[in-house]
């Protein structure tokens, strides 16, 4: 039993910190504190500053161009990135379709498509929701027609992340109507320029436009653009999904997270004192940073094994579920600890403008994040499906 | 015992009720949300029309209504409705300010809310002052005549179509003494006012308000210097129960959507709603909502009573209101999924309404810092 990183992981971290340090754009890691967008420019900026340096791709294998980093790497790597509040990295290129293609690809296609990820020249987004299929994914209804040397597909996909940066789509969609749920589906990829696709964006709760429909009628896409075999999607789907799965604890997120709560409590006044003082809210602050720390130690322990070659099985979704309860009651906290000045809506903030922030520092962005980060307990497998898993696994036969 | 509403509220719940569920609707109000006023004067016009501003008032203040049970019975509607127009502003804070402490002359301004003509705001939070009701740095200086205003207010809703704010200000003593405060008229257009106005995350707007050596004549002060400590107290006691009725309001609408959800979303073949897990957590939200009705009837029954056994009911709510509704707006959410999520859908609103709310004259924590200091 040893809680500490060894000597190579510690020469790695701060091979990792050195690097942040020197090309991180600090008007970049000052907009993901605040809390602000982005953009496509902003992404591809980071996306490219990750590419020049070779750490675009740490879960790829060398000869695709990746790091081959081990889970105890990669996990540090995330913490450094997350630490110095460096921009997500966009995942469903590099972390959901490249490993997919890595598996079941042609040669073909991991030639074609891999180089154009680590590029940036494609921007790829999932079509995997629909209005009808959640939860219940499997039960999707966009559909392929073989015509010719096409597919014509016809459907609706929806909650498509980021859809309006996108030049491609890896879709899931059903070309066999009559073989049982998960065994007629197959695993397209759709050049969104293609005639018949229409994008239509779907503005969340606080403002913000993330997500998105994408409708397709009449759509052909050659044949050539299907993943594996015809009808075996849904195999390819699970795969793509273990992979969505990483990092599903947010750990760096609800760090990062917390010491912004700790920093507003700290200004905060209540009753002549700091915030941070206040029994209460101290309280509520204690328990949150309490299971962060077992979270981050039941995380470390889930990794250490899959770096000796353990796959995770009911355990990623274990994290899921306690990860997104934590990161949820830190959005909370911020709200909270921001009182009066978590009710202004600053859209100017969450846009990227100009005007000076309303209240204190970090408060303006707060109040829409708690909203936003409802869906990280409804996305990825929402966590009823998440403890479906755990008591089904755990339970074994006997329920 | 009776816990039915009288004649009177019933025929007030029935109307607004309705006039609510024809002319309030998702749409109209999203729209309104996305206006740049923020507001509807149509709305607010009927509104006033149907009484429902006369209902917050006492007879001897020209009103027809103005105890705890008329102030819940409007919320809850509004609430119910996800109703943005600002009643507490107008009405509760500002125009129940002037009703308590006004001369005669003052006093007319009453009826000119009554009538749906005048739009107040209540200026008193300041940046730093948190939920301190008795933290007013705002400072009047004496001049020949008259006084001077100087200090900045925060978050103050209402503020942009307010035609006078009701600005509190220390005329002695330090930030955090309850003696000293008074309260001042100020037309929101008066020299060295300025307001930065931004929208609000569950509706409505508010501003920054700046006041630069404001120059006021004695006649601007409502009561005698220094002592409006206490009706402004009372009044917010009547905010908070308004808040916590308007949250359980939304409340209701937030489970009744989320019951009519579980019933005709299909998953995996059948309505969600015979998924058990999701139906024990429905249970709970109705056990909930039944604890927040009651609470808030306490509340309420003690508004006009003594003032600590006011407080004291007024902090419980707001507490059980404050846990409740959280568990409320972040359940409903996650049994709908990712449509709840959307700002078309009507509990996305009705959900922001409910957490917002607790960011008004004190949160969970601070009612219950309240409850335990009263009842000590």
């Amino acid at each position: 039993m040893d809680l500490s990183y060894n000597a190579d992981e510690l020469a790695f971290r701060d091979e990792v910190r050195a690097f942040l340090e020197e090309k991180l754009p600090k008007e970049m890691s000052d907009a993901v504190r605040e809390g602000r967008s982005l953009g496509k420019d902003g992404h591809d900026r980071w996306h490219a500053i990750l590419n020049e340096q070779g750490w675009l791709a740490p879960n790829w294998p060398r000869e695709f161009g990746g790091c081959e980093w081990n889970a105890v790497q990669r996990h540090i790597f995330e913490e450094e990135c997350c630490r110095a509040h460096a921009p997500r990295i966009v995942p469903f290129g590099l972390t959901m379709l490249g490993p997919v293609l890595q598996k079941f690809g042609s040669k073909a296609q991991q030639d074609y498509y891999l180089p154009r990820i680590l590029s940036g020249e494609d921007w790829w987004c999932q079509g995997y929701s629909e209005p009808g299929a959640g939860s219940d994914l499997a039960s999707l209804k966009t559909k392929a027609v073989r015509d010719g040397d096409h597919y014509v597909v016809n459907g609706q996909k929806t909650w498509t992340t980021l859809g309006q940066y996108a030049n491609w789509i890896f879709c899931l969609v059903r070309t066999d109507p009559d073989a049982k749920q998960q065994e007629g589906i197959s695993f397209l990829l759709i050049d969104m320029d293609t005639p018949g696709i229409e994008v239509r964006p779907i503005i969340l709760l606080d403002g913000t436009h993330e997500v998105n429909e994408v409708w397709f009628t009449d759509v052909r896409v050659p044949v050539e653009n299907l993943v594996g075999e015809e009808n075996k999607g849904w195999t390819y789907a699970k795969y793509l999904l273990t992979h969505e799965r990483t990092n599903i604890a947010g750990v760096g997120f609800s760090q990062a997270g917390l010491d912004a709560v700790k920093r507003m409590a700290r200004a905060e006044m209540s009753g002549g004192r700091p915030l941070i003082e206040n029994p209460h809210f101290a309280a509520r602050l204690a328990r949150a940073e309490i299971d962060l720390m077992a979270m981050a130690t039941t995380n470390l322990r889930i990794i250490s094994r899959a770096a000796s070659g353990q796959a995770p099985g009911v355990e990623s979704s274990m994290l899921k579920v306690k990860g997104t309860i934590i990161r949820q009651e830190i959005n909370d906290l911020a709200r909270r600890a921001a009182g009066i000045y978590a009710m202004p809506f600053a859209s100017e903030a969450v846009e990227g403008g100009n005007e000076p922030p309303i209240g204190p520092e970090g408060a303006d962005h707060v109040g829409a994040q708690y909203f936003n980060n409802r869906k990280l307990s409804i996305f990825g497998g929402s966590n009823e499906i998440q403890r479906n898993i755990i008591a089904k696994v755990k339970l074994g036969g006997g329920a | 015992m009776n816990f039915e509403l009288t004649e009177t509220r019933q025929m007030l719940q029935d109307s607004l009720r309705r006039f609510l569920s024809d002319r309030y609707t998702t749409e109209v109000r999203n729209k309104i949300i996305d206006s740049d006023a923020g507001l509807s004067t149509e709305i607010w016009d009927q509104l006033a029309e149907l009484g429902v501003i006369g209902a917050l008032f006492t007879e001897e203040q020209g009103g027809f209504g103005g105890a705890g049970f008329d102030v819940t019975t409007v919320f809850e509607e509004l609430g119910r409705a996800g109703v943005v127009e600002p009643l507490l502003d107008t009405a509760i804070l500002g125009g129940g300010l002037i009703a308590a402490l006004g001369d005669a002359d003052q006093q007319s301004l009453v009826e000119r809310v009554i009538a749906g003509d005048l739009h107040l705001a209540f200026a008193h939070s300041e940046p730093g002052g948190r939920y301190d009701l008795n933290h007013v740095a705002t400072s009047v200086t004496a001049e020949d005549g008259g006084v001077t205003l100087t200090g900045r207010k925060a978050v103050v809703a209402n503020a942009e179509a307010a035609e006078i704010l009701v600005v509190s200000a220390r005329e002695s003593g330090e930030a955090g003494d309850e003696d000293g405060i008074s309260l001042f008229l100020v037309p929101r257009d008066a020299a060295g006012v300025s307001v930065r106005g931004y929208p609000l995350l569950a509706g409505g707007r508010a501003a920054e308000v700046d006041l630069d050596q404001v120059s006021l004549p004695e006649s601007a002060r409502l009561g005698a210097p220094g002592a409006a400590y206490s009706a402004i107290a009372e009044r917010v006691s009547a905010a908070s129960v308004a808040l916590a009725a308007e949250a359980l309001g939304a409340m209701e609408t937030a489970t009744e959507l989320t019951r009519g959800y579980l019933l005709t979303r299909q998953q995996f073949g059948r309505p969600i709603g015979t998924f058990q897990v999701l139906q024990h957590r429905m249970a709970d939200l109705w056990i909930e909502l039944e604890q927040a009705r009651s609470a808030v009837i306490n509340a309420a029954g003690h508004l006009e009573g003594d003032a600590r056994m006011r407080d004291l009911n007024v902090a419980a709510a707001r507490n059980l209101i404050g846990r409740a509704g959280r568990l409320v707006a972040e359940d409903t959410i996650q049994m709908h999924g990712g449509i709840a999520m959307t700002q078309e859908y009507e509990l996305a609103h009705i959900a922001k309404r409910i957490v917002m709310s607790d960011h008004r004259f004190g949160d969970t924590d601070h009612h219950l810092e309240q409850f335990i200091a009263l009842s000590a």
